[in-house]
């Protein structure tokens, strides 16, 4: 191993004599001690030129997790990319996609793996830019510990900051502050000392629960993996030392009561059926008297099952499946608690958000919440305040950009069982995807329930919607016309609730006319107040619905996700989407308030087809092209699919 | 640097004084001497305890003879939780094997479980892709382990280039009957129909058209929307920023830059129809973690992997071994036997053996940390240019 060290000029500390000993003297005792290493995860965070990829480059190096062929590669590289000479440039060992590689930046979370005699260790590498912000997010949200680097030379910087909020937003309870480039500072203590003393008031307020400071020179080597020569005042540990050492979550963990969301039912006979699942936190042994959540029932648990045999015990991170003393229900997404101590269950949280997506995030928008193993609707009812991540200021927004934090409060449309992120990050964290994409857009962390869901009772009534629906002689339903402006909803529209009205049916037309002058003349034409007029239209209608009425809406609603939060408020097969189909040319032409003319001198704002897209509706239950029939005609081919789909027909002679 | 214990206290009390004076940390470290951590910690122990709280007693670590260790006992007074640079530690505390704490490779087999038993949840069809070689072994056994008593609820499927060991056969075929498991094999036809092969057409066209096209044909038949793969993130650079959940689009093309975020453990299997994930239970396990697994689970593996005599050409600079007759020798070429095995197992053309008397997975681990090249360098396909595999992970190789 020396002679592959010999070759590229360069010192290592030899960290791992012993390790090279055993294995070629004793492979079977080396084998043993190394079964039974632990494993840390840490992120390092620092800004493009902190020279973060050079300390994990040494860090890979000096734990001799690289190869002669990789080495070499590397040497080549270096000759060719590298900004260190005739030296190794270790930078060129992580930086990874090719694109990123000519720009000289890493754009991305990277992981990378080394380990020394004591543990395994797994780096999330995440970039310093402005703009990733939701990069070192997804690289901190599983690691135990951060180091933050800092140039000795420039100080703590606007990024310092940043990584030290997300660091502590994020949950991770220890934090090494790597001061770099000593060696560019002469080694000067006192550098170090106003850097550590500046950094130590900043962080105080952040709450972490260790910070560290160590002065080094990733370049050289410095503290890093053996103490530095060239800083006798420093008498701390290095930085693998401190790495080797620290407390991990999983073993912190332990110490909570127990929870385990379940993943999913194992039934592979009649006679067997257990819970696999991931224990989020605490001990179980078989024996414990536990609680299914949401369900609220109880039971004990029979035995913990293994394809090595059954165990007496499963610790937090444990991957185990459970059975359970009694033939009680339970499914995907439901946890498993102990009996005493349950957790939480609510359906309205307050909530840290990270948006992650270039279309920001709009409030009333119907998103999807992963959160454990279940997935449920959620909508974020208001935006608190979004927090500037450089000077923690808290400032008032109507919707959050990419890479922006906000303190919202959110609402799933069921009860879930939950715990603070603080207490439990496997039921607190939760990630958000959009309904149409399926990108996964933000990422967030419950602070607390806003109110406890066992409260609310929805009040039952002997009067129901069948009953009114009945006396009304048809079933209930929402047409929801969308289209361009100047494509012809509201004129259609109208034509169609008199022909339903000459039929003698109950109907109500809900159009710009009659709301946006009462119900929403509080909303402009943002995309978030056109997100919020759509949800207040949806619950009207939904009312309406309720109360027997065949309810025809006239709006642009050029959202997709909208129309889609409109259908989930009411039942399956009452939400109709008629889409009025009119080229943008035409409807141009017709432009019969004479809006596209404004919107294209730019005196009018976000207008659907100029500045704002429309979203075709991608498979609407009737389609009616304006450019083909007459508004008459098309209002007779609606009535008629309304007739064919037995809208039209007492309730209980359709049922 | 050298002090006495009584000079420090001496330089301690005066810090505090200047400390109480108004004095910032940084002048007060200057005008003592001391570190700003030892007067941080000198005033944190005044506010706390007064001032026989101050002067740090001969207690501590034990000293190793000529060490400054004095300064250092006083750091240690004055431990967490206030912030504090790192403690001296000449020497960590002793490693110590604990039961109750969960051991690096049961970490990795925990999240294993974790990724496998989301698939089978969230997927529509899954399968697990299976190459023979060691990792295919390790991910085949996780699997039984996450579902047991149940059987891994997904078929295997091997997309064959007709190319790979006679040894990798035999195995593939014993273990797919003991453990009771569902084998699809697919063999991209056109391929086998045109003769591709890799002498003839060189191993980029071969690996191209028998793996990544016949890949691509066999998720599309059978409609598979989740797969599993045995890949590392430690095998290769650009490996190393690939998500656990590869999203793939209906054309199984991977966008480096339309990747999702993964937070924590929530992995999101969402996608539209025609689209595809690739799933990689083992991203976080490097090659030592795979051999030390399979020690330490006794995971049957193809006997290649062990060292024996067996009849070998040179080849570019590789040793090639002679597997059937279907390998055409140049003029002159005789094998050599020799005690060889392979590292990594492939198309038995394109993998290259190395000299080796290894026939104990502990004499593998052995060779293997004192080995000082990589095993993909054994794999012809990785010898193109920097960014190859990028590429072909872009085009649907996986």
């Amino acid at each position: 191993m020396s002679a592959n060290i010999k070759d590229t000029g360069l010192q290592t500390a030899g960290m791992q004599d012993e390790s090279d000993r055993l294995i070629a003297g004793d492979i079977n005792a080396y084998l043993e001690r190394h079964e039974h290493k632990s494993l840390l995860r840490f992120i390092t965070c620092g800004s493009v030129d902190d020279g973060k990829s050079t300390l994990i480059g040494r860090l890979l190096y000096e734990s001799k997790v690289l190869f002669e062929d990789q080495l070499e590669t590397v040497a080549a590289e270096s000759k060719k990319f590298g900004t260190q000479g005739s030296n190794i440039d270790f930078a060129l060992l992580v930086d990874g996609l090719s694109a990123e590689r000519e720009q000289g930046i890493t754009i991305d979370v990277a992981y990378r793996f080394f380990s020394t005699d004591r543990r395994k260790f797994i780096v999330a590498d995440t970039p310093g830019h402005e703009q990733y912000t939701r990069n070192m997010v997804t690289g901190a949200s599983s690691a135990d510990a951060a180091v933050i680097l800092c140039d000795a030379r420039a100080g703590l910087l606007t990024q310092t900051r940043r990584h030290s909020y997300l660091v502590s937003l994020l949950g991770i309870r220890h934090v090494v502050l790597a001061v770099n480039k000593m060696d560019l500072m002469r080694w000067d203590e006192s550098v170090f000392n106003a850097i550590y003393e500046e950094y130590s008031e900043f962080a105080h307020g952040l709450g972490i629960e260790s910070i560290t400071a160590i002065p080094m020179s990733a370049l050289e080597g410095d503290n890093v993996t053996a103490p530095s020569t060239n800083m006798p005042w420093y008498r701390g540990t290095t930085l693998l030392g401190l790495l080797e050492t620290l407390k991990l979550d999983d073993e912190a963990a332990n110490d909570s009561p127990f929870r385990m969301p379940v993943q999913w039912v194992n039934r592979p006979n009649l006679d067997f059926r257990g819970y696999a699942g991931t224990v989020s936190a605490g001990i179980v042994k078989p024996g414990d008297d536990i609680r299914v959540q949401p369900s609220g029932r109880t039971s004990k648990i029979a035995r913990i099952v293994t394809m090595d045999g059954d165990k007496d015990e499963a610790r937090a991170g444990d991957a185990v499946t459970l059975t359970l003393a009694d033939e009680i229900d339970a499914s995907r997404g439901d946890v498993i608690s102990t009996s005493e101590e349950p957790a939480g269950s609510a359906d309205q949280f307050e909530t840290t958000i990270v948006w992650m997506h270039d279309d920001p995030m709009l409030a009333g928008r119907p998103y999807l919440l992963k959160l454990g193993t279940q997935t449920v609707t959620a909508t974020v009812t208001s935006i608190k305040h979004e927090v500037n991540v450089n000077t923690l200021e808290e400032t008032a927004a109507r919707q959050l950009e990419l890479n922006s934090i906000g303190i919202c409060n959110l609402k799933t449309d069921r009860v879930i069982p939950f715990e603070a992120y603080t207490d439990n990050k496997g039921l607190g964290g939760f990630i958000l995807i959009d309904r149409i994409t399926n990108a996964t857009v933000g990422a967030g962390m419950l602070r607390f329930a806003l109110r406890r869901a066992d409260n609310i009772h929805m009040q039952a009534v002997d009067v129901d919607k069948t009953a009114r629906a009945t006396m009304k002689g048809q079933k209930p339903c929402v047409v929801w016309f969308t289209g361009l402006s100047g494509s012809g909803k509201s004129t259609i529209a109208n034509i169609v609730e008199k022909k339903l009205a000459a039929l003698g049916h109950h109907t109500y037309l809900l159009d710009g006319d009659n709301v946006r002058h009462g119900l929403n003349k509080d909303l402009g034409f943002t995309d978030a107040d056109r997100v919020e007029n759509i949800r207040r239209i949806g619950e009207v209608a939904s009312l309406m619905a309720d109360s027997g009425l065949i309810v025809l809406t006239a709006f642009i609603s050029p959202f997709r996700s909208e129309r889609a939060l409109a259908r989930s408020l009411v039942a399956e097969g009452e939400f109709i989407e008629t889409f009025v189909e009119t080229p943008l040319s035409v409807a141009e032409e017709r432009d019969p308030k004479g809006l596209y003319k404004k919107a294209r001198r730019g005196e009018l704002k976000n207008f659907t087809g100029i500045d704002s897209p429309y979203e075709a509706p991608e498979s609407p239950e009737i389609l009616v092209d304006t450019g083909a029939l007459s508004a008459e005609q098309a209002a007779e081919r609606i009535v008629s699919e309304l007739r064919k789909a037995g809208m039209l027909e007492a309730l209980a002679a359709s049922e | 640097m050298s002090q006495s214990v009584e000079t420090l206290n001496q330089l301690r009390r005066q810090a505090v004084e200047l400390r109480l004076a108004g004095t910032t940390v940084k002048e007060t470290a200057e005008r003592t001497g001391l570190s700003a951590p030892t007067v941080t910690a000198a005033t944190k122990a005044y506010r706390e305890g007064g001032w026989e709280a101050v002067p740090v007693g001969p207690r501590g670590r034990p000293r190793s003879p000529g060490s400054d260790d004095a300064a250092n006992a006083g750091q240690h007074q004055a431990e967490a939780p206030e912030i504090a640079p790192a403690q001296q530690q000449y020497e960590l505390p002793e490693f110590t094997i604990d039961p109750a704490r969960r051991t690096h490779l049961e970490r990795l087999e925990a999240e294993s479980l974790h990724i496998m038993r989301e698939v089978v949840a969230e997927a529509d069809k899954p399968v697990m892709l299976y190459s023979v070689g060691k990792d295919s072994a390790v991910m085949l056994h996780l699997a039984r382990k996450a579902f047991y008593p149940a059987p891994p609820p997904f078929p295997l499927l091997h997309v064959d280039t007709t190319w790979k060991f006679q040894a990798m056969y035999a195995f593939r075929d014993s273990i797919v009957d003991d453990y009771g498991m569902e084998l699809i094999r697919h063999v991209n036809p056109e391929g086998l129909r045109q003769g591709v092969n890799p002498f003839t057409h060189g191993s980029a066209l071969h690996t191209d058209i028998m793996k990544t096209e016949g890949l691509k044909q066999a998720l599309n038949e059978h409609k598979f929307d989740i797969a599993f793969g045995g890949a590392r993130r430690d095998e290769e650079k650009s490996r190393a920023k690939e998500r656990v959940f590869s999203f793939r689009s209906a054309e199984h093309r991977w966008e480096p830059k339309a990747q999702r975020p993964e937070l924590w453990n929530l992995y999101n299997a969402r996608k539209r129809r025609d689209e595809s994930i690739r799933v990689f239970p083992l991203s976080n396990w490097t090659e030592l973690d795979i051999w030390q697994y399979i020690h330490r689970e006794n995971i049957p593996i193809v006997p290649l992997y062990y060292a024996a005599q067996r009849p070998i050409v040179h080849r570019d600079g590789a040793m090639i071994m002679v597997d059937d007759d279907r390998m055409p020798l140049n003029p002159g070429e005789v094998p050599e036997m020799r005690s060889v095995r392979f590292r990594t197992l492939g198309c038995y053309p394109l993998t290259g053996a190395v000299d080796s008397t290894a026939t104990t997975l502990p004499e593998i681990i052995q060779e293997m940390l004192l080995a000082r090249s990589s095993e993909r360098q054994g794999r012809m396909i990785d010898h193109d240019a920097a960014a190859s595999m990028e590429k072909k992970k872009q085009e649907g190789y996986f």
